[in-house]
């Protein structure tokens, strides 16, 4: 018999709806995951490609967390690397081109063993609400599901818009439709909302490029891993990626057509991302470049269609047949499919509260493309704060929002709290003030522990993490121990064996060679991979200690100064000296911290001196 | 950032050590130079050989890092939490002269402490639950008014080629930061590479434009300090007679310098120590049309960035007394020719003769109880500004050094961050939104 009665009603089956089921009943909640087609789950509508800067750095924090976007990775990347190597640890980040089907069998895979989770072909029309608070959804074909909790992941479904050339029609990704009556109710309720744009390059057919014309870019060697939990075995067969250019023919054939643009005819009103600008934004915006790079990367092993980044258009489609042939090496290629730009509706993240909640309603959740933001990744990491918030909801616990020193994760959600959208939201890392923390590598050691505590690492990780973080401090304090004597043209000295790893051009594996270090006792049944990324925090820690200190103090200082709860029903109206501008921003962004008060662009340092006199006198009075 | 006040909580914002003179600015008999927070223990263990008993005042022997002699004084040392703040608090009582306490507190800087924000002592004090309830009520206005004197002295001691060359100094390092953070963010875009020759003249150039602008800061020529005091009135209401009556003896005035334009006359002038700047509006005619209406212009917003205004009144001119105003003092001149007597009529108005000198010292000690009852800090905006230059300019010089051993960029651009953070708290912050944007519209990012 059809349940109808869960604890989470998850609507969509994204990257945010997945890792919002996924971390749901890893907690073990019961949920219901209801998508308009489940051949869809895992659908990478972008680029086929997973991790990237500071995008990485998140589904490595989603894998720490137990969530299923690096494993996924694993088992469906077919052309791996590793950016910014030279450039530092913390920039330093992952990025798999992934086979599209093997990714989706992957994420389906998940979601059919996982225990507790219904999944459901259909489309959300409408919210049940009461008193208030959501109470389950209505499905087109008029079913009532029943949960305290409802999280909205629908992504660019939200009255979508695509365009091409002067041709416009609704929809949701390339050939699905929309979800016009959900976003009309949503409408109804009153949630400020506003519009964005994205778009995509024409798909083509790669048995009629010519790959022999553009520069080669294999995998990088030693091949990364994904996550935590990976193993290089896991990989797919491996292939490689290219590189071609635009031409000075195709910016004029770009140029001959702008007017035919709905990004320059006035068509669409979404703003778009500045750094993912179409071609036709490229050839105006600078006008003094003679190329743009395009790359062309493959969608799977089993297909020969490609995605050509780089030169996402909304010209009409034979203004981008024509252009195409200018390219070297797509001289004579076949469209697959064509370019297209689309309009959404998203909601002002300012309007959510701690865990992603919505503040107008209690029991809703927004994650993804619906709270203004772009990528997989962020989708999928906001997905997991959602899921994890929504069932302590339920429990009656308080919500967990990790900080802004902690993780991207952390990072993403207070930006998106404080600071609105101005544009689609990627992640960077410049946008984290403690990058140098927030590395890849350490993404278990920050989070690991936490998400044991909610329920969402399973054992099998948490006995791999627990001997690992072992295996790092009994391998640093018997480095401190010792001594090595350091050759150096003419004059060797003696210093310890930590400080050598600080030396340029020194490493574990270089120490280990040395008589009176030797190598690290190995773990017990511990594979390669986990061994490097052992040696890989030891060789990190040594090397950014005095840096790493610096910030802790920093971030020490901050936590006592400006950890200073706000109440979620303070009246901003009586704050004595407050401006009308600060109170009304208050007002909005509902801030859970006096931290994050100060955050909210615009607030003045008196502002934030009135708030926490107005606390301590609140504190006072109550005492 | 149009809309934010010239200060804010940058990296310096909260936390370590700050030192502040405790007494009014000026030449006063003793000086109380305090020092707050955590690392106190070590300033005092280094400045005065070791950490002084607790509230025992002890006679102690000031010296700069070289050992050159600086003062003597009695050191004080407050263990938390009995201490004003609730942190650890060291005071020196040295003597007043203002050269003495401004080598003392770099000396202090140099320990590891930072000037103190304006209120930011009433703050801690108040944050540690070392006030009730009726204190904290007086906290609220106390830091209200900071802020706002601190903005004002901060709009007016940035003026015209310091104001423009710290913002060229904010412009030229966002646009490093931004070529940096840009290689960093997107590698796989085309930007110039970290080993650019680009990169390395950025970090030439900028590091002599940090010496320039320090430079001028250190002259003190383009700051200026101590409370902001404008004289407006009617032509003939006698302000020019006042101002030369206040500054006294020519002796008093303290430095002159040439009004921007020809309707504003500036002059330093130290009343009972304190230093006060004076500023005289004469020769603006309310209805003035053409060139005499850009002097208008001048000086209403002069008049809006003073700390006080002194509205002149010619009590003998047969014109109705002029309305109270928000920061202003009603002073009704020429009472020698109504009889009336000299001196104070109430908490905002002083009768007084500039002709005669009646009434000018009860116009002297409302001007002194006003800046002497400034909160802390509140006037000194130039030796905030100066400590920011000092520390973003050390951060550069650490990114440069970085950056000249070929170390990764990741840290270079760490210790740039902080320099930007430093500079925020002269000119506002610079987001990392900001950046993202001199990113994006220096280099054709994106796939």
């Amino acid at each position: 018999m059809q349940a109808n009665r869960f604890d989470v009603i998850i609507a969509g089956g994204g990257h945010a709806g997945t890792e919002a089921a996924l971390a749901a009943v890893r907690m073990g909640a019961r949920a219901l995951l209801i998508t308009h087609s489940l051949d869809t789950l895992g659908q990478m509508s972008c680029n086929p490609a997973i991790g990237g800067i500071g995008k990485g750095h998140l589904a490595r924090e989603i894998d720490a967390l137990g969530g299923v976007m690096a494993r996924a990775a694993d088992k469906a990347g077919i052309h791996f690397r590793l950016l910014n190597a030279s450039k530092g640890a913390a920039v330093r980040a992952t990025r798999a081109q992934a086979d599209r089907w093997l990714y989706k069998q992957a994420v389906r895979g998940a979601l059919e063993t996982a225990e507790g989770l219904t999944l459901f072909q259909d489309s959300v029309d409408d919210l049940l609400i009461g008193n208030g608070c959501a109470r389950g959804v209505r499905t087109r074909s008029g079913l009532d599901f029943r949960a305290p909790a409802v999280i909205l992941t629908v992504g660019t479904f939200l009255a979508g818009r695509i365009h091409m050339g002067e041709a416009r029609h609704a929809a949701g990704r390339a050939g699905e439709p929309p979800a016009n009556r959900l976003a009309q109710r949503l409408r109804e309720i009153k949630l400020p909302a506003g519009r964005l744009k994205t778009g995509t390059p024409p798909r083509l057919d790669g048995r009629t490029l010519d790959f022999s014309v553009m520069r080669r870019q294999p995998g990088d060697r030693p091949r990364p891993v994904f996550s935590f939990m990976g193993r290089r075995a896991d990989h797919p067969r491996q292939v490689e990626c290219h590189i071609t250019r635009t031409t000075e023919a195709t910016h004029e054939i770009v140029r001959a057509n702008l007017k035919r643009s709905p990004m320059f005819s006035g068509a669409i009103e979404g703003a778009g991302p500045r750094y993912c600008p179409s071609l036709e934004d490229k050839v105006v915006r600078f006008a003094d470049r003679d190329s743009h790079q395009i790359f062309v990367e493959p969608e799977g092993l089993a297909t020969a269609e490609v995605y050509p980044n780089g030169i996402s258009t909304s010209l009409p489609a034979g203004a981008q047949l024509e252009f195409l042939a200018t390219i070297p090496g797509f001289e004579r290629a076949r469209m697959t499919r064509p370019g297209y730009a689309i309009e959404y509706d998203y909601f002002d993240p300012r309007e959510l509260r701690e865990g992603l909640a919505v503040g107008a309603i209690g029991g809703l959740y927004f994650a993804g493309q619906i709270n203004g933001t772009t990528g997989y990744e962020e989708a999928a990491a906001q997905g997991l704060l959602a899921g994890v918030n929504a069932v302590l909801a339920a429990r009656g616990q308080d919500p967990w929002m990790p900080g802004r020193e902690q993780a991207y994760l952390g990072v993403l959600a207070d930006d998106l709290l404080t600071q609105g959208v101005t544009e689609p939201y990627r992640m960077f890392t410049s946008r984290a003030e403690y990058r140098l923390r927030l590395r890849e590598d350490n993404a278990d050691a920050r989070l690991t522990p936490r998400g044991r505590e909610l329920g969402l690492v399973d054992d099998a990780r948490w006995e791999v993490f627990c001997r690992k973080r072992e295996a790092i401090a009994a391998e640093q304090e018997r480095l401190a121990g010792l001594k090595a004597l350091e050759e150096r043209a003419g004059n060797s000295r003696v210093c310890g064996a930590l400080e050598l790893l600080r030396r340029p051009g020194w490493d574990c594996r270089r120490l280990a060679g040395l008589p009176e270090v030797g190598s690290r006792p190995l773990l017990a049944g511990e594979w390669q991979e986990l061994g490097e990324q052992i040696d890989g925090a030891i060789e990190i820690e040594a090397r950014y200690a005095g840096y790493l200190a610096r910030q802790q103090t920093e971030i020490d200082r901050n936590r006592r100064l400006r950890g200073a709860a706000l109440p979620a029903d303070m009246d901003y109206g009586v704050v004595a000296g407050l401006s009308n501008e600060a109170c009304e921003k208050l007002d909005q962004v509902r801030p859970a911290t006096i931290g994050q008060a100060e955050r909210i662009p615009g607030m003045t340092p008196a502002a934030v001196s009135q708030l926490l006199i107005h606390l301590k006198k609140r504190k006072l009075r109550c005492a | 950032m149009a809309d934010q006040p010239p200060h804010r909580t940058g990296a310096q914002a909260p936390g370590g050590a700050i030192a502040a003179c405790a007494t009014p600015p000026g030449r006063g008999g003793v000086a109380v130079i305090r020092v707050s927070g955590e690392g106190v223990r070590g300033i005092a263990q280094t400045l005065l050989g070791d950490l002084p008993q607790p509230r025992r005042a002890r006679l102690v022997s000031l010296t700069e890092a070289s050992g050159e002699p600086l003062d003597r004084g009695l050191a004080l040392f407050f263990p938390a939490p009995a201490s004003f703040t609730g942190e650890d608090v060291l005071e020196l009582h040295v003597h007043g002269s203002p050269v003495a306490c401004d080598l003392l507190m770099a000396r202090i800087c140099g320990l590891g402490a930072r000037r103190a924000g304006p209120g930011e002592f009433s703050r801690r004090a108040f944050l540690n639950d070392r006030m009730d309830l009726s204190q904290a009520e007086a906290v609220a206005d106390l830091i209200d008014a900071a802020g706002e004197a601190a903005a004002r002295a901060a709009a007016r001691s940035m003026r015209g080629d310091f104001s423009r060359a710290v913002e060229a100094l904010t412009a030229r390092l966002t646009r490093l930061r931004a070529h940096l953070e840009a290689t960093l963010d997107f590698p796989e875009d085309e930007v110039a590479p970290l080993e650019d020759r680009s990169l390395a003249q950025g970090f030439r150039e900028l590091g002599d434009e940090f010496e320039a602008v320090a430079q001028a800061a250190e002259r003190g020529r383009v700051l200026r300090d101590g409370l902001n005091v404008v004289l407006s009135g009617e032509p003939n209401a006698g302000k020019s007679s006042l101002l030369n009556a206040l500054a006294g003896e020519p002796a008093a005035i303290v430095a002159e310098e040439p009004g921007t334009t020809r309707d504003l006359v500036r002059v330093q002038v130290a009343v009972r120590g304190i230093p006060v700047e004076l500023v005289d509006t004469a020769g603006v005619r309310p209805a003035a049309r053409g060139v005499e209406r850009e002097g208008v212009r001048r000086a209403q917003a002069v008049r809006e960035q003073a700390d006080l205004v002194l509205r002149v009144w010619d009590a003998a001119g047969g014109r109705p007394e002029p309305a109270p105003e928000e920061r202003a003092v009603l002073v009704r001149n020429k009472v020698d020719l109504t009889g009336e007597p000299a001196g104070p009529l109430g908490p905002l108005t002083v009768n007084v003769s500039a002709r005669t000198g009646d009434g000018i010292e009860a116009l002297r000690a409302l001007l002194a109880e006003k800046a002497g009852g400034a909160p802390d800090g509140a006037f000194s905006a130039r030796a905030r500004h100066i400590s920011s230059l000092k520390e973003a300019s050390r951060k550069h010089r650490e990114a440069r050094a970085l950056f000249d051993r070929r170390q990764p960029a990741e840290l270079i651009a760490e210790e740039l961050r902080l320099a930007q953070e430093f500079l925020g708290g002269i000119t506002g912050a610079v987001s990392s939104d900001d950046l993202l944007g001199e990113i994006f519209s220096q280099f054709c990012i994106g796939k």
